[in-house]
């Protein structure tokens, strides 16, 4: 490990940590060694991510419309305006927001549900988890095209249901009911298995004393359960939130957004892909993020949901 | 360390060694001796006899030229955004392509799409229908040669109407009639939140004397009261029984499905729903059985909808002023990102000569822009309808010619969307906010 410097500094940045006190030679090597490995990641990621992000900022702050090329120039925060003084705007926030408290919601009991079962099943245990499974195995568009066709008057096995001359998905509450359903049914087998994940933790001995104790099963889930797999809820609820704020497959196959279904990630799509406007388009992009960084935000600030990897305890 | 340093340098190199060769490869591929490649970007729907366009026309180039067609998605809104995506990154792989007529002027604008030069344009406008023709042109210049055109008809069942109405006041009257006798009576119309809502409302507009846009791309809406007019009809229909209960959802295949099933009796589509009606495969053909009354029935009457199925010319907003349906079709540009242009014009020109846009309307039921086809007997013969479809495109009336077509008719759908909740007395105001809105590029689409 004790390479000449001359060809180690062409991958190490010089800027050596001046302020720290001074590390061994093994050490610094390995630091290097580290930074070395990480590298490609982190210029991948900056390729990637980084670079794309910065690009839209750029473009929420210009007038940039594909079809009117000779229009286009910096605009400061004129497309920002346009979209938070628009009434499509807060349409769109509102009905995201409410898909995603429902449907986040539903999930969680159900996914709660299935993974006391998966937990305490005896029997066939590989075949019920890969069963409960089989909903998040299946392409999101392919099984909203399902839903689409089951509710469609004349032709669906759900239509058919339901009295003659009802077309649900043609109902503003209707359709974003049958939005929450498709979104429950796709995705609560991942929240149960996140939970499952949690359920794992609690020790079978905690329960046992708490059964000798006099427990009975509703306290021992309210009581026992649910407080040692809070972490576990946290970063279940936290993941499904983000993801159920960026909804945009369900309602693209199974509304288009008509009868104001539209989510924030149907306007910006809208925006950017039909009209061809680059500048608000990449506006209402940059404040989903920032919409998305809040959630996180709360739920990590607020109720103290740890990400996957920060458990301090195992940082070095 | 050092030797293993040097094989972590070396494996990138290769790789963009490898990623530089592919790339020459792919952009010496075009440029070899032979007959020019033009690429052609057409439609799924048609497709086949695009296909068969393509490969005549490269025989009859001589060695000129060959024609490679690549089919472009099913939906108008996936196609135009699949080739603005190719056009705005200059793709040189794509010569010659198919546009919705409400395309030309956007594409024009934004620097897509190169003008016919003035002589092929001439002879372009030799011999084409002045309605079709109109669509591909923009700002005095012809961007788009007509490929094919379209327009709606009313199409209605003879034995439940046996005069078919005029207007749409008669229409819905005669509905609500067959209504209250309990026998089919549902008017389909394009009423969902998409493109034909736009178009049934233009297309009223016009008839009632209005427009969208000025020739000089000034908003229109609020001059006189067409457009309260025409959102009146839409507000009438929708909450009358006349109304199909999808009429909120319905596209131009709905209802077609719903008068084939018998449960219509007044239909405004495109002329594909004949071919449709009488081309199906065996047993199902003239759609369903239907009794003596005329309502739909599973059991085998003998009789079907497809026997008692006529058409007349787009209803009336006013009595005896023929209504100006609005134009569809395809028209034929070139790109600007092209590399054999001067080919590409000429292969434009034979991709729609006569024997092309016969075998088009015959095979694929759209009707020709040529004037001459109108008299061709063979035309006629598998066209029967021929008559009302010439006389609706001499009074037809083109959409809005202005770049941001797209976002005004994403606005106006929008607000008129669901039909049964218009309030014709204020949504005019709002249409033509939004509109000038649209117009400017300002402000976001739903």
């Amino acid at each position: 490990m004790t390479t000449t410097t001359s060809a180690s500094r062409w991958y190490v940045p010089t800027a050596a940590p001046r302020r720290r006190p001074r590390l061994s030679e093994g050490a610094r090597s390995e630091r290097r060694l580290a930074a070395l490995l990480c590298a490609p990641a982190v210029i991948v990621m900056l390729a990637v991510t980084a670079y794309p992000i910065s690009y839209a900022v750029y473009l929420s702050l210009e007038r940039f419309d594909l079809r009117f090329p000779a229009l286009r120039g910096f605009a400061g925060l004129t497309n920002y305006v346009a979209v938070l003084t628009s009434a499509y705007w807060w349409h769109a926030f509102v009905v995201t927001l409410l898909i995603t408290v429902v449907s986040v919601a539903i999930e969680l009991v159900i996914g709660m549900a299935l993974a006391l079962a998966m937990h305490r099943t005896l029997l066939a245990r590989g075949l019920v988890r890969t069963v409960v499974l089989i909903p998040y195995g299946i392409v999101t568009v392919v099984a909203a095209y399902s839903w689409q066709f089951a509710w469609t008057p004349d032709k669906g096995y759900l239509a058919a249901l339901l009295p003659s001359g009802t077309a649900p998905l043609t109902g503003q509450v209707s359709a974003i009911g049958l939005i929450v359903l498709a979104e429950v049914w796709k995705t609560t087998p991942f929240m149960a298995l996140l939970l499952l994940a949690g359920l794992a933790l609690v020790p079978e001995d905690l329960l046992k004393a708490a059964q000798v104790d006099g427990a009975g099963p509703w306290q021992r889930l309210t009581k026992v359960i649910l407080p040692l797999m809070k972490p576990a809820i946290l970063v279940a609820l936290l993941f499904r939130t983000l993801d159920a704020f960026r909804v945009f497959d369900n309602i693209y196959i199974l509304t288009g957004g008509s009868n104001g279904t539209g989510s924030v990630s149907m306007l910006g799509y809208d925006n950017l892909f039909r009209a061809f406007n680059l500048g608000i388009g990449s506006a209402i992009s940059v404040l989903i993020f920032v919409a998305v960084a809040l959630i996180a935000f709360v739920f990590i600030k607020l109720f103290g949901a740890a990400a996957p990897g920060s458990d301090p305890e195992r940082r070095r | 360390m050092r030797k293993r340093r040097g094989r972590l340098v070396r494996v990138p190199v290769l790789v963009v060694g490898a990623m530089l060769a592919t790339v020459a490869l792919v952009a010496c591929g075009s440029a070899g001796p032979g007959p020019v490649v033009l690429n052609f970007y057409i439609p799924a729907d048609g497709a086949p006899q695009y296909a068969q366009a393509a490969a005549d026309c490269s025989r009859a180039s001589g060695g000129r030229y060959t024609i490679q067609t690549t089919l472009l998605p099913k939906s108008a809104d996936d196609q135009r955004l699949q080739l603005a995506r190719r056009l705005v990154a200059g793709d040189p792989a794509l010569d010659v392509m198919a546009l919705d007529v409400t395309w030309p002027p956007e594409f024009a604008e934004a620097g897509w799409i190169r003008p016919f030069p003035d002589d092929v344009a001439a002879q372009v406008r030799q011999g084409t229908l002045a309605g079709p023709y109109d669509t591909g042109t923009y700002r005095g210049r012809l961007y788009a040669a007509p490929l094919n055109t379209n327009t709606e008809l009313l199409w209605y069942r003879k034995d439940l109407v046996p005069d078919p109405p005029r207007t749409w006041d008669e229409m819905i009257r005669m509905a609500d009639g067959l209504a209250a006798r309990g026998l089919p009576h549902y008017i389909e119309v394009q009423g969902a939140q998409y493109e034909g809502l736009t178009v049934w409302f233009n297309t009223l507009l016009s008839s009632a004397g209005g427009s969208i846009v000025s020739e000089n791309g000034d908003v229109a809406l609020a001059r006189g009261d067409a457009a309260r007019r025409a959102v009146t009809v839409i507000h009438d229909l929708a909450t009358s029984p006349a109304a199909d209960p999808s009429l909120s959802v319905s596209k131009e295949d709905d209802g077609r499905l719903a008068m084939e099933a018998g449960q219509a009796a007044f239909e405004v589509n495109y002329p594909f729903v004949y071919a449709s009606m009488y081309t199906q495969s065996e047993g199902v053909g003239k759609g369903s059985f239907i009794d003596a009354q005329g309502r739909p029935t599973s059991q085998d009457t003998g009789r079907r909808v497809g026997d008692v199925f006529g058409w007349t010319a787009y209803p009336e907003i006013e009595a005896g002023k023929p209504a100006r349906v609005t134009i569809g079709g395809l028209d034929l540009a070139v790109s600007t990102s092209s590399r054999h242009p001067a080919e590409a014009f000429v292969a434009a020109q034979c991709l729609r000569d006569e024997p092309n846009q016969l075998r088009n309307a015959v095979d694929a039921g759209v009707p020709p822009t040529l004037a001459a086809l109108y008299d061709n007997p063979s035309f006629q013969r598998k066209y029967p309808e021929w008559r009302a479809i010439r006389a609706a495109l001499q009074t037809a009336s083109v959409r809005p010619k202005t770049p941001a077509y797209q976002s005004i008719s994403t606005v106006i759908s929008d607000h008129l969307n669901p039909p049964a909740q218009i309030a014709p007395d204020t949504v005019v105001g709002q249409l033509t906010q939004a509109v000038r809105q649209a117009v400017n590029s300002q402000g976001l689409v739903p």
